[in-house]
């Protein structure tokens, strides 16, 4: 259910695209008024996002320590997987963000005949990993139509994309690559039990509709040729809040913009925004020190608790009998 | 139990999901597997709210009559003061990493045990109750209403967490399995869910400062006939101070090592190495618990009791505190002790009187652990230490959830371990230091009816003990946890028979030499070492 429903979503996205390439006046609406909506949605959504998230304090500072914490200088500690200093939770951060650190520990555990055996598994990781450095790479790519001229570092990722030289024009690397993790990713929720268990048409539709991108961006490479010159006219229109609309494109690129344009929009209300959370879980972000400096709860209450006063009043007879010295006889 | 599983039956465990969506499979509340609902009167001895007789199998659980409303408010609130809870309700991309990390999950195979879907019970009401996609799209976004069904559903799962925090090491994200069920605990307290393990304690900590309840001269006659088994067992004899003004050292630790097996061991060997190293030092009868079962019930309860600690080291001047071996208690006062409490200005920045170090990692709150003080005074050769008379035992290190993950304390244990005991086995490397497995019992679910749970949650690390113990002759389970020693007993007998449970400083004391003491030809269970048997040591000493 939860399957067919996302990729219905995105066959009507791809569907609405298709009629409203073929009608004039719609070509303004799906290439220049909903790029525009869902770029501000994007933008708007995100930061409200992450300024609701900021707004609630992090009253606790409650790091996952991984690794030996800092005690004595002859116990060697582990400075990222439980850092005690500002750099040492960046490097942790870093390694977090850009190395997925967590997600490259992933064991998989079977019970076999009474026993339980922890294998690696990486799959995830680098299906994850293979599909966001692509999507990356392929997003800078995409600011050649963005800039006038082309920057030289999205020249050189060009180069390197397509160092292959395969096919022409040439296949790119990173078009093969997210492809590729895209395929590991939905194969996991595909096929194994577990993740197909626990998957949710919010895990789906991201994923189809990506896909749906990667292929019309492909598509229009290979295919469907548009009309590159009047894409980069209509884009650096876009971009110079001067947009102008040419002729024709061709309606593989207005397919390929709304469903960009959908995935932007969606992407702040979703368990995307795993972009911004990222950096923000206090799990990962703070260091270890709690012992070794005093943290402030915003909302600090003092406690209510039991005195000694009102425990020595209680059990004074008590604690003299069993000779325990008391404040007052 | 309702039934005793042999542990080959227990061992039937489909690791894979049902047909079913979880929506659709209504909850099961079963015996074996909950705990008892908590006595009214110990929910209103701490003056938490709705106190009343229900019981979690019965249709009716008494609630008022706005307890939907109760509820999201306090989901509202709490929203609001954590940004945990925001973002972990926010940004999980069910990528299953978590899934079978749980010990719970491992060990049942219930698909609500995945610490994802543990979380998606509350995030399915966040969804439909919070948020516009959740309240339009419903089902279709993974959304559903907060019904009675709901609730007891979460409730049952908030009781099948550890709290161990095992989930969030590998989480991409860092979501933390024990925030969501620390807070989904605070919300089922708005209206008097609690379970009578968490409660009963909470409600003697309070009054009576330790869990058990146990009277100030209680708790002292206690440690009195422990050193009383001292002098017998090692000919030294030992009379520690209780609320003694002016002490250098105020000694806190985990009630249950006053009483049970084989905490007081571990006690004892406190004792004994203090007693060695002439420590200036004293127990409170007053904060008399280093445990926190509040803790397991809000964090409002948790500095409630833990409070009593920096009140007391200032009510008798002392210059700082020890703390002893227990999990949770390190993660209460490591991770939240500094912030729940204002700073004592009479406290001094802890430094050993032995060695003269300096504690530079707890600077600030002013509380070491023993492992930590120990390790430091074996690196500088303040101890005698034989570890010979250890030879019988084959020790392997049971890291516990807490010190390993809401801490890093790694090292020092094993450290002193390894200089007390000459054979000593590691487990499989997933399954301890910061991959550690919870015993099965923590974070207050160490009750008698709920056996099942316990031994299935008790799997994973008694699987690896079992391990080491068909492969090495593992015999002996150490931990610095007094929740660890009150359940990973009956854990090995069901799983790894021929495998006893000692605290680290039990084992220390063990191989203590000290001034005064007898031929020590039994060691703190009062059981003869092996080879050291007093006739043929006279034997010996004739010739």
């Amino acid at each position: 259910m939860a399957i067919l429903v996302s990729l219905g979503a995105v066959l009507a996205i791809v569907v609405i695209a298709l009629i409203g390439a073929q009608v004039g006046p719609l070509q303004y609406l799906l290439g220049i008024l909903v790029p525009y909506a869902a770029f501000a949605i994007f933008i708007g959504g995100f930061i409200w996002r992450v300024v609701y998230w900021g707004k609630s304090p992090v009253p606790f500072r409650i790091p996952t320590t991984a690794g030996q914490e800092y005690s004595f200088p002859w116990i060697k500690r582990n400075r990222f997987d439980n850092p005690v200093k500002l750099w040492e939770v960046l490097v942790r951060m870093f390694l977090e963000v850009f190395a997925f650190r967590s997600l490259f520990r992933h064991t998989r555990a079977e019970l076999r005949g009474g026993n339980l055996i922890y294998g690696p598994s990486k799959w995830l990781w680098l299906g994850a990993l293979m599909f966001h450095y692509s999507f990356l790479v392929i997003a800078l790519r995409h600011l050649r139509f963005f800039v006038q001229p082309t920057p030289e570092f999205v020249k050189t990722i060009e180069n390197i994309d397509g160092m292959l030289q395969i096919g022409a024009p040439h296949m790119y690397l990173s078009e093969v690559m997210l492809l590729t993790g895209l395929a590991i990713l939905l194969g996991r929720r595909f096929f194994a039990p577990r993740i197909r268990y626990i998957s949710l048409a919010n895990d789906y539709f991201p994923l189809f509709l990506i896909i749906a991108i990667a292929t019309t961006g492909i598509l229009m490479r290979f295919l469907f040729r548009v009309d590159i010159v009047g894409v980069k006219e209509l884009v650096l229109g876009l971009a110079s809040f001067h947009p102008t609309l040419p002729d024709g494109i061709g309606a593989m690129f207005f397919i390929h913009v709304l469903l960009v344009s959908a995935l932007l929009a969606y992407f702040p209300f979703s368990k995307l925004m795993h972009m911004g959370g990222v950096f923000m879980s206090p799990t990962r972000n703070l260091v270890n020190n709690t012992r070794m400096k005093r943290h402030v709860n915003p909302w600090w209450t003092p406690p209510k608790f039991h005195t000694y006063e009102e425990y020595e009043e209680e059990y004074r007879d008590l604690m003299k009998e069993a000779g325990i010295p008391v404040e007052r006889e | 139990m309702a039934k005793e599983l042999t542990p080959q039956e227990t061992l039937r465990i489909d690791l894979r999901p049902p047909k079913q969506d979880w929506m659709d499979i209504p909850v099961n509340i079963k015996e074996g597997i909950y705990c008892y609902p908590a006595k009214p009167e110990k929910i209103e001895c701490v003056d938490m709210p709705n106190a009343h007789k229900w019981s979690p199998v019965e249709e009716d659980w008494g609630l008022p009559e706005n307890w939907k409303e109760i509820f999201l408010e306090g989901f509202r609130e709490r929203l609001d003061k954590h940004r945990t809870f925001k973002i972990f309700m926010d940004i999980c991309v069910r990528c299953g990493a978590c899934a079978d990390k749980c010990h719970f999950f491992i060990g049942s195979g219930d698909p609500k045990n995945m610490p994802v879907v543990r979380a998606e019970l509350l995030r399915s009401v966040y969804r439909g109750e919070f948020t516009k996609a959740g309240q339009i799209l419903g089902r279709l976004a993974g959304a559903r209403k907060l019904t009675m069904p709901v609730l007891k559903e979460i409730w049952y799962y908030l009781f099948q967490c550890t709290e161990c925090r095992r989930c969030s090491l590998f989480c991409p994200y860092g979501i933390d399995t024990a925030e969501i069920t620390i807070l989904g605990r605070e919300l089922i307290n708005l209206f008097g869910l609690n379970i009578n393990w968490i409660q009963e304690p909470v409600c003697n900590c309070y009054n009576t400062g330790n869990h058990l309840g146990l009277l100030p001269h209680t708790f002292k006659q206690n440690i009195e006939f422990l050193c009383d088994d001292i002098e017998e067992f090692v000919g030294i004899k030992i009379e520690p101070t209780f609320n003694r003004k002016g002490a250098e050292i105020l000694f806190v630790t985990p009630s249950g090592d006053v009483f049970a097996e084989p905490g007081i061991y571990t006690l004892m060997g406190y004792l004994m190495l203090f007693e060695h190293i002439g420590l200036d030092y004293t127990w409170s009868t007053y904060a008399c618990e280093g445990g926190n079962f509040g803790f397991f019930t809000s964090l409002e309860m948790a500095q409630r009791l833990n409070a009593k600690i920096y009140h007391e080291a200032e009510r008798l001047g002392v210059k700082w505190i020890l703390g002893g071996e227990c999990g949770h208690m390190w993660r209460v006062i490591h991770q939240y002790m500094n912030t729940f409490q204002k700073p004592v200005d009479s406290l001094e920045e802890p430094i050993s009187p032995i060695t003269g170090t300096k504690f530079e990692n707890a600077k600030s709150l002013k509380m070491v652990h023993i492992s930590e003080f120990t390790a430091d005074l074996i690196k500088h050769g303040k101890l005698k230490l034989d570890p010979s008379r250890n030879d019988h035992l084959k020790v392997t290190y049971h890291d516990s959830c807490n010190p390993s993950r809401g801490m890093g304390m790694l090292e020092e244990p094993r450290y002193v371990i390894k200089n007390v005991c000459n054979h000593f086995y590691e487990m499989p490397e997933n399954t301890i230091r910061e991959e550690t497995f919870c015993c099965g019992s923590g974070s207050g679910l160490n009750a008698g009816e709920n056996m099942e749970l316990r031994m299935r949650g008790g799997l994973p690390r008694a699987n690896a003990v079992k391990h080491v113990h068909n492969k090495y002759g593992v015999n002996t389970l150490a931990c610095v946890c007094a929740i660890d020693r009150a359940v990973l007993p009956a854990s090995m007998e069901y799983w790894v028979p021929g495998v006893d449970v000692a605290g680290v400083s039990e084992l220390v004391a063990n191989a203590l030499i000290m001034e005064g003491e007898n031929e020590r030809s039994v060691n703190l269970r009062g059981e003869e070492i092996p080879g050291r048997a007093p006739k043929e040591e006279e034997a010996q000493e004739d010739v």
